[in-house]
């Protein structure tokens, strides 16, 4: 059982500044005392804490800590929801996002996003992967557009499946061709940050270890956020961890530190399935 | 005393509901029994036409499509039911539709995929409030009233702003046939965009693309067989109307080509003629072939569209 | 797994410069405006129409004009006979519409047994018993049925409205009010002739689609859960549906019943050959009586007068009095559709 005040005492605690000594690497991502409403309640309340550069950052929590609306605060998705207000800063390079002169069409191209059912455009694989690049005319011709889609979908590890049949309909492959294919979507438009918001809690497990493989293998050229209620998923695929609890950021560490040295009383309460 | 009592009423419960069961079944057979009955009705006096030796001297498929000797196009195709020796061509009245049809769709159907294409993708939410229910009210306008407006005022200003020939005339009608099929296609097109999933939209957005490249490039190609849908509706509404067209078209059978000439649609000839029709005449049979034609051709239209709604509707349930 | 080299881009700004910015918007903005526009447009045109009628016409209007009959060649007087015929229409109408369509929608909805055909034709094929089986075989039957009844529904409301005129003559006229003529009166020409009840009758099989549909829709929106309580407390279906679903559906129904007048009392080419007289000198009193009407006043009265010019204000108070009873009921039933709509959104 969790005691109520202590629960109380760690979320109000002042939002902290990252540790230096759990964040050695380069912050890609800088999230500063950000808060969110929608309308007037408020779902996050002044998160701090720098997502490093070229590394997988888990965001764990039960379901409705808000994990999911800090994801999306950081290309902006939440701008769709009506009657929604950000506090703080977020910086992509030093760059606050939420700048009124920052556009979001820029800030998204930089930033890509996989839902967490697959989304796939009822279009041909080809032309899923090849939106991007043509509504932000990233390329010049024919050849240079085909060469990127291929690029992405071998980066996404699905171009041996799909290369006899890119001009079928992409609602035609399996769910985690489809998750795959988003992923390759976003890769298309060269992202620097990747989000992934639950990517692969509608799939089966093989499916599943795919997705994980590709993340590991996708760090080394992306900042990479991940959003899953999955706990081993979380220690499997990510290198630092973040626990939010309703609405508040309780702990921020390397994730092999946290799962097995959480300082938290309500991270380890959590990780060992007492609540949420 | 009390059993007996309470098993009677449990009997009479039980029958009141097998009653009331069948009372409603029997109701609702209605529907179908109307389309059966409108089939049967109409084509038990359309049929003279193929099989009445007496009647096909005067009127047969091959006096309704066959050119008859003459020098142009109107003197071969001629409807004249009440000369001396009556004309039943149906190619101007068919020509006709096609005409006000077609000028209807022209003007109809940018203005109101455009209209939902900015209610379900642009507009904020005061101003589709606002447009919404106006667009719908439009649908409650009687058609002769529509068909009045055409004729006293529209007819009118259209005369003066382009300088017809005639004032009555395909493009005249045509436009107050407009009228008439914008809340259709607007309502049939607003839901198809409003079924796209959310997460299309999303999806499209994270990639970098603007409001405007995810609503033509995405929602609209993905809502596109329903707002296909809206202009088959909106076609087999423009070909069934009846009182707009009888008003505002100037009702002279010609057959060309040209927009700026009188026409006559096959719905306003029924309107027209079947009043002062001999009941079982050439003519009154010929009136009712063409009922027939006209519920044959809207009946498919409608059929197709419905279909088509449908299989979207199962398309995005299946996808969500 | 192969990953090809990326080669990383120079880090854009977020902050685009403002002559990007610019274009930007404007690319943008200009054909979202010209949407706009579109819109607003169909949104004037519907404000033209019924402000001319509004403008032209309110000044026609007087009690004398509400209550008498017309004069002189229907050049001069009211139009009492006109509104008196078609609210009598609309009355025969709706008593036939609203049951038959209120209770299509309701055995559709309330008594269809299911309709996942596959599963029920499986049922009964797998039954032991032949009472079983032949339950079975009435359930494929019925959801077939629905399924039929459905379809002719949705074709039904676009079947055009002349159609329905001519299906009024051949069968209402002619077969009904003729085979009454031989069986009752002796071949004498009674109902065998274009008649009030006749041009109601059309009526309400045109309008039937949209009582159906506002019904249907008003059943959906009752919860599955009310229905289960009363049944659970030992209700029979049809109690349940009497005392519980109906009453709950009452506004939708209703809603339907208005759109079905409002659709109905515009309506002229129904009724053109089926009832509707150019000019009466009495009132319609009995089944088979004609009947003036509205709409069709509207039609003779700009296409057939001597003297278009003559009778113009005349016509401008006859179709500001149709748009009166036909628009305002139909903005009255949108209204309250909206709001079951709402509701029907909030329960899924």
């Amino acid at each position: 059982m969790v005691k109520f005040g202590t629960i109380r005492e760690t979320a109000r605690e002042p939002a902290r500044a990252p540790d230096p000594q759990t964040t050695p690497l380069p912050v890609k991502v800088q999230v500063e005392r950000f808060s969110f409403y929608y309308g007037d309640v408020r779902v996050l309340h002044e998160i701090t804490l720098g997502f490093p550069r070229n590394q997988v950052t888990a965001l764990i929590g039960p379901s409705g800590c808000g994990k999911t609306t800090l994801l999306r605060a950081i290309n902006r998705m939440n701008d769709l929801i009506p009657d929604t207000r950000a506090e703080g800063r977020i910086l992509l390079d030093g760059e606050n996002i939420y700048d009124p002169q920052v556009d979001v069409v820029r800030l998204r191209r930089r930033v890509g996003m996989v839902f967490q059912r697959s989304n796939p455009f009822p279009k041909t694989i080809f032309e899923n992967v090849a939106y991007g690049l043509r509504v932000n005319g990233l390329v010049r011709n024919r050849r240079e557009l085909q060469e990127r889609v291929e690029e992405s979908l071998r980066q996404a590890a699905l171009w041996d499946e799909v290369k006899d049949r890119l001009h079928e309909s992409a609602l035609a492959l399996s769910g985690g061709q489809q998750q795959r294919l988003c992923i390759a979507r976003a890769l298309a438009v060269r992202p620097e940050v990747l989000l992934l918001d639950e990517p692969a809690s509608a799939l089966d497990p093989i499916a599943t270890e795919k997705i994980e493989e590709l993340i590991a293998e996708l760090k080394r050229h992306y900042t990479i956020i991940i959003v899953t209620h999955n706990m081993q998923q979380a220690a499997r695929v990510s290198d630092y961890t973040a626990f939010l609890w309703m609405g508040h950021l309780v702990e921020f560490n390397q994730t092999e530190k946290l799962f097995t040295v959480p300082r938290e009383k309500l991270t380890e309460d959590y990780l060992t399935g007492r609540f949420g | 005393m009390r059993e007996g009592q309470n098993a009677r009423e449990e009997r009479w419960r039980r029958r009141s509901d097998r009653w009331a069961h069948r009372v409603i079944f029997v109701l609702s057979l209605t529907a179908i029994m109307t389309i059966v009955l409108i089939f049967i009705f109409i084509f038990r006096e359309a049929l003279p036409i193929l099989t009445n030796p007496e009647i096909q001297r005067e009127a047969s498929l091959r006096h309704f499509f066959h050119p008859m000797e003459g020098p142009d196009l109107a003197s071969r195709y001629m409807w004249q039911p009440v000369a001396l020796v009556p004309k039943y061509s149906l190619i101007p009245l068919i020509l006709g539709t096609l005409k006000t049809t077609l000028v209807a769709l022209g003007i109809a159907a940018p203005l109101a995929i455009a209209a939902a294409l900015y209610t379900s993708e642009f507009a904020p939410p005061r101003i589709r409030e606002l447009i919404k229910p106006a667009i719908e009210l439009l649908a409650g306008i009687p058609s002769v009233v529509l068909g009045f407006f055409a004729l006293i005022v529209l007819a009118t200003w259209m005369h003066r702003l382009f300088g017809f020939e005639t004032r009555l005339n395909a493009i005249t009608a045509g436009t107050a046939l407009a009228l008439a099929l914008i809340p259709i296609i607007y309502t049939v097109s607003e839901d198809a965009l409003n079924a796209v999933p959310r997460s299309l939209r999303e999806a499209s957005l994270a990639l970098g693309a603007t409001r405007w490249q995810t609503a033509t490039r995405v929602v609209l190609p993905a809502a596109s067989p329903g707002v296909f849908a809206s202009l088959v509706l909106g076609f087999g509404r423009a070909v069934g109307e009846t009182m707009i067209v009888l008003m505002a078209s100037g009702n002279a059978a010609i057959t060309s080509w040209r927009f700026t000439d009188s026409v006559r649609t096959l719905a306003a000839t029924i309107a027209a003629e079947l009043g002062e029709v001999v009941f079982g005449s050439p003519h009154y049979h010929v009136l009712f072939f063409i009922g027939a034609l006209l519920f044959v051709v809207t009946f498919a239209v409608n059929s197709v569209g419905v279909y088509i709604i449908h299989r979207v509707q199962l398309r995005l349930r299946g996808e969500r | 797994m192969t990953v090809a080299p990326r080669t990383e881009s120079p880090a854009a700004s977020l902050i685009a410069s403002r002559r990007a910015i610019f274009w930007e918007r404007l690319r943008e903005q200009v054909p979202i405006g010209l949407l706009a526009l579109a819109s607003w447009l169909i949104v004037a045109m519907l404000g033209i129409i019924l402000g001319n009628i509004a403008w032209n016409g309110a000044g026609q209007l007087s009690w004398e004009f509400l209550t008498t009959a017309p004069r002189a060649g229907m050049t001069e007087g009211g139009i009492f006979p006109a509104i008196f015929g078609t609210v009598a229409l609309v009355i025969l109408m709706t008593i036939a519409t609203v049951p038959i369509g209120v209770a299509t929608a309701i055995y559709l909805r309330e008594f269809v047994p299911g309709s996942n055909l596959a599963y029920a034709w499986a049922r009964a094929r797998a039954a032991r018993q032949w009472r079983e089986r032949l339950i079975g075989l009435g359930h494929v039957v019925e959801i077939l049925f629905a399924r039929a009844t459905r379809a002719a529904v949705n074709n039904l409301a676009g079947v055009p409205s002349i159609v329905f005129g001519l299906f009024g003559l051949g069968f209402f006229v002619r077969f009904i009010g003729g085979g009454i003529d031989r069986l009752f009166y002796g071949g004498e020409l009674t109902y065998g002739q274009p008649a009030i009840i006749w041009a109601a009758l059309t009526l309400a099989l045109l309008t039937l689609p949209v009582v159906i549909v506002s019904t249907d829709e008003a059943l959906r929106a009752v919860p599955r859960e009310l229905r289960e309580a009363s049944l659970a407390l030992g209700a029979t279906r049809w109690q349940t549906i009497w005392h519980v679903v109906l009453p709950e559906a009452l506004p939708g129904i209703l809603t339907g019943a208005i759109l079905a007048v409002s659709r109905g009392a515009g309506e002229v080419a129904p009724v053109l050959f089926t009832g509707a007289a150019y000019f009466l000198p009495y009132l319609p009193s009995r089944l088979n009586d004609q009947f003036m009407e509205l709409g069709y006043h509207v039609f003779i009265l700009s296409t057939q007068s001597p003297d278009v010019e003559k009778t113009k204000p005349l016509l401008y108070g006859t179709v500001l009095v149709l748009l009166a009873l036909t628009f305002a009921l139909n903005a009255v039933g949108v209204l309250i559709r909206a709001r079951v709509r709402r509701r029907l959104r909030a329960r899924s």
